[in-house]
């Protein structure tokens, strides 16, 4: 197994793991931190797999494109963190509660 | 008002707060045993496609890298990344700041700042960011430069800002006056104004094309780009923190 499909894999693995807390947690904070995991392991994905060797023997240098989006998503995966949790915030101002869910008050 | 450190919103948690304390702390809706090791078996098996896909991928792997080093030298900067970021698929990095502005407002639209009011900080707090805020700032300016031939970049440059921005939160300074309301929107939206301007200017060159940047003058535009995204890349982070309008 080389590197780059090693990181890949433990790239996946936390996907799995992410989505597992996001299924299993009711709690939103919990919820957005198991995003933020999943997020973090597509960007490990991302990250591995752009140093697979590019065929005939040129260095391997790193592919540059998935770098770049990586580096997009982090931004955007931290704003969109704040947005949730600003509404978080808010709705257990206005419900006194920090989960989703039809019933009203348990 | 008893708890300061809770003044916006607090107004209606004590009434539920039982409900609240009891409802948070063990999941209200947890999940059954055999439902989870049902769901774990099948996230396993969602996991193993995963892992076959990663492992089954074509052998010479196909990439841009070859494309990217090909043109690199119309690019303007030598650093294959800042080119794929403010050249190749300017794009992406344009959208993404609107993406920050959009997140920025959502937040704002949502409740007022809590800033960091209740926070008590230390004598460290206090007494740490006047040195370490203009060492942060240098570093900052550093980061934005030298993103042209190595890693560094817009990104970086800008996540360190919003961190000089957190600290001074946490240590209980505010914002001077000149830098309030009209001068925090002006910074947050500088960096989609000065990229949609400049890409529009490139449109209207002859044979240019949307942020299609003349090659002589790549370097420019992008590290003009680049410090305008810094500046609004700080900004939004550390306004993101407050969580809400000022």
């Amino acid at each position: 197994m080389t590197q780059p499909v090693f990181w890949g894999l433990v790239g996946m693995a936390l996907v799995v793991m992410g989505l597992y807390a996001l299924i299993v947690h009711a709690h939103l904070l919990r919820k957005v931190l198991a995003l933020n995991i999943m997020s973090s392991g597509v960007f490990l994905v991302f990250i591995g797999l752009a140093r697979r060797a590019p065929g005939e023997g040129t260095p391997p240098a790193a592919d540059p494109v998935p770098q770049a989006m990586v580096l997009t998503g982090i931004v955007v995966a931290v704003a969109a963190t704040g947005l949730a949790l600003a509404l978080i915030v808010r709705l257990r101002a206005l419900t006194g509660r920090t989960t989703l869910g039809d019933e009203g008050g348990h | 008002m008893t708890e300061p450190q809770h003044r916006p919103g607090s107004g209606r948690q004590p009434a539920s707060d039982g409900a609240a304390a009891s409802g948070t702390s063990r999941a209200p809706e947890a999940l059954p045993p055999l439902a989870r090791v049902l769901l774990a078996l099948a996230l396993l098996g969602l996991f193993g496609g995963l892992a076959a896909a990663v492992l089954s991928l074509a052998q010479p792997a196909p990439g841009l890298a070859a494309a990217v080093a090909e043109r690199l030298d119309e690019s303007g900067v030598s650093h294959p990344v800042t080119a794929v970021l403010l050249n190749f698929r300017g794009y992406d990095t344009l959208l993404e700041l609107v993406v920050l502005v959009l997140a920025l407002m959502g937040t704002w639209s949502v409740g007022r700042a809590r800033g960091c009011a209740g926070n008590a900080p230390g004598p460290l707090l206090r007494q740490l960011p006047g040195l370490l805020a203009p060492l942060m700032v240098l570093v900052a300016g550093y980061l934005l430069w030298v993103g042209a031939h190595a890693p560094g970049g817009a990104f970086q440059a800008g996540s360190l800002l919003g961190g000089v921005g957190i600290l001074l939160c946490l240590s209980g300074r505010t914002l001077p006056p000149w830098a309030q309301r009209p001068s925090l929107r002006v910074l947050a939206v500088l960096g989609v104004a000065v990229f949609t301007l400049l890409g529009t200017v490139a449109a209207l060159l002859p044979g240019g094309a949307p942020l299609d940047w003349p090659p002589a003058q790549a370097k420019t535009l992008i590290l003009t780009i680049e410090l305008a995204a810094m500046l609004s890349i700080g900004v939004i982070l550390a306004a993101l923190f407050t969580g809400g309008r000022p």
